[in-house]
């Protein structure tokens, strides 16, 4: 390995980038950049729509990256929410419940204030490139607060049924829920990703950069800066109280630019 | 702090430790771990030839089969399995059987809450068994109450099911420091449920490394004591 320091002048960057990558992304960060142009601290510019998918209650496409030094960073997921009315389990009969594999314990978080029902949750990963579960969460939350709980009421036999638009008036059914057709999501959290390498922290890494170091970190944050989730798992040993504590900075960081994001994402809906 | 819990534990407390090693006779290393209620079986099988496909061949690869009481295994068992192995992959020292692959199987007997950090332990003893050169042990688990048992993580609202491996201390003498801490303080694996403040989380940390020295103290006294019986087998 000593000789390729040599190397990496006379060669063609792009050889020593597959050759040697721990090296090359090392020689970048001893420059405090990364090969892709950003900072260390910087996450890469993020996109959520709201309203991706015509026909499911509520979704959202979230979007991490840009294209930059003709490199295609980006990192697309899409979460859709269908409503189905169903009866609620025994043990928490006043909540609906989410079903999403790996989510779930995360919107313990958010409290929940709908009617029963439950709302299968999908998301699909359209475009992979690090960082997968920050761009999932987002699109989970994207989709929670573009959620729209449909009209539902009671028909003759007392049981539940979904109302479209004519139903009501053809029917003259009254509908149960007038007013709450939105979700009241009172903690919202996000997510930021971190690589460990020595003494770096690298925020929102690429695929790339995920391969080539191993050590990652995920903190999730809610609005008020709460720690909902702290995940390493295995990896080099974080040694330091000081580290913890910087991911955690730049977990608050990147919190307050995408709280921004999908503050402006939902006022975009309210004006369409 | 001497708030009694429903089994009379005050909150640093931890439950009763058993530690047994080469308990089953097939396999190539073994143990049994168990705290309070909480008990785990843990088979290793290994060093075999060759690396599992998409691994790197140049190092050991490491396989974890989790396998739980009843039923078949679900999506929490998967991710059980997924931060079991790497956290065993930064603990074991991949370079040195190069191109082989190591299977660890987890058998749950009993699950009374800390399963993870349970089998976690069961694997490091099992490991120690079937001698697989490994860095350091990792010890344990925390809680902001300790090492919960079932019925108090039901109860908890946002609990802090926190598990961080650690400890270095014997097995590596010089004890490399990292920015004035010792490595017996960093975290192999942290995985959290529920809310928590941040200094809610470092208190978190305090405790657990305070608790991880208990339980690698026990592990290394449980290690040495059934060292005699050991040798055969090295042998």
């Amino acid at each position: 390995m000593d000789t390729s320091g040599d190397l990496s002048s006379q060669m063609d960057p792009d050889a020593y980038r597959r050759l040697f990558p721990l090296r090359y992304f090392e020689q970048h960060l001893s420059e405090s950049i990364r090969p892709d142009g950003r900072p260390l601290d910087r996450a890469r510019e993020t996109i959520v729509a709201l309203g991706a998918v015509a026909s499911a209650n509520g979704s959202a496409l979230s979007k991490i990256g840009s294209t930059n030094l003709n490199l295609f960073l980006v990192q697309t997921m899409l979460a859709a929410i269908k409503l189905e009315v169903m009866t609620p389990s025994i043990e928490s009969p006043d909540e609906g419940c989410i079903d999403a594999a790996t989510l779930t314990l995360l919107f313990s978080a958010i409290d929940f204030h709908m009617p029963p029902s439950c709302s299968p949750l999908d998301i699909y990963c359209l475009d992979a490139d690090g960082a997968l579960f920050d761009a999932a969460l987002l699109s989970a939350v994207g989709a929670l607060s573009h959620l729209q709980i449909p009209v539902v009421s009671v028909n003759d036999d007392g049981r539940i049924i979904l109302l479209s638009e004519e139903d009501e008036v053809k029917l003259k059914k009254e509908p149960l829920n007038k007013e709450k057709r939105k979700l009241s999501l009172n903690k919202i959290p996000f997510s930021l990703t971190c690589i460990l390498h020595k003494n770096y922290i690298l925020a929102d890494p690429t695929a790339e950069e995920e391969s080539i170091m191993e050590t990652s970190v995920t903190v999730v944050l809610d609005s008020s800066s709460r720690i909902v989730s702290f995940y390493k798992p295995g990896g080099a040993v974080l040694a330091s109280t000081s580290t913890v504590q910087d991911c955690v900075a730049l977990t608050r960081q990147r919190a307050n630019e995408l709280q921004a994001i999908l503050d402006g994402a939902i006022s975009d809906m309210e004006v369409d | 702090m001497d708030i009694d819990r429903e089994d009379g534990r005050t909150r640093n407390q931890l439950r009763p430790l058993a530690c047994t090693r080469g308990v089953l006779h097939r396999a190539h290393g073994s143990a049994s771990w168990s705290q309070g209620d909480t008990k785990v079986l843990a088979a290793v099988y290994g060093p075999k030839a060759g690396a599992k496909k998409n691994e790197n061949p140049e190092k050991a690869c490491i396989e974890v089969i989790w396998k739980p009481k009843t039923g078949q295994i679900g999506k929490l068992e998967k991710e059980y399995e997924m931060i079991l192995k790497r956290t065993l992959q930064s603990i074991i020292i991949l370079t040195v059987n190069p191109n082989t692959t190591t299977s660890v199987v987890v058998q749950v007997v009993n699950d009374d809450g800390a399963l993870l950090v349970c089998a976690i332990n069961a694997a490091c003893a099992a490991l120690v068994d079937a001698g697989i050169p490994m860095k350091h042990l990792a010890g344990e688990d925390e809680h902001v109450i300790l090492d919960p048992t079932k019925l108090e993580v039901q109860k908890m609202k946002g609990f802090a099911y926190l598990v961080f491996p650690n400890s270095v201390r014997s097995v590596l003498p010089e004890g490399s420091l990292a920015k004035g801490e010792p490595v017996e303080h960093g975290i192999i694996t942290s995985v959290t449920h529920g809310v928590m403040s941040v200094e809610g989380y470092f208190n978190c940390l305090d405790r657990g490394r305070a608790a991880s020295a208990r339980l690698s103290d026990f592990l290394r006294r449980s290690l040495q004591s059934q060292l005699p019986g050991d040798s055969s087998k090295a042998g």
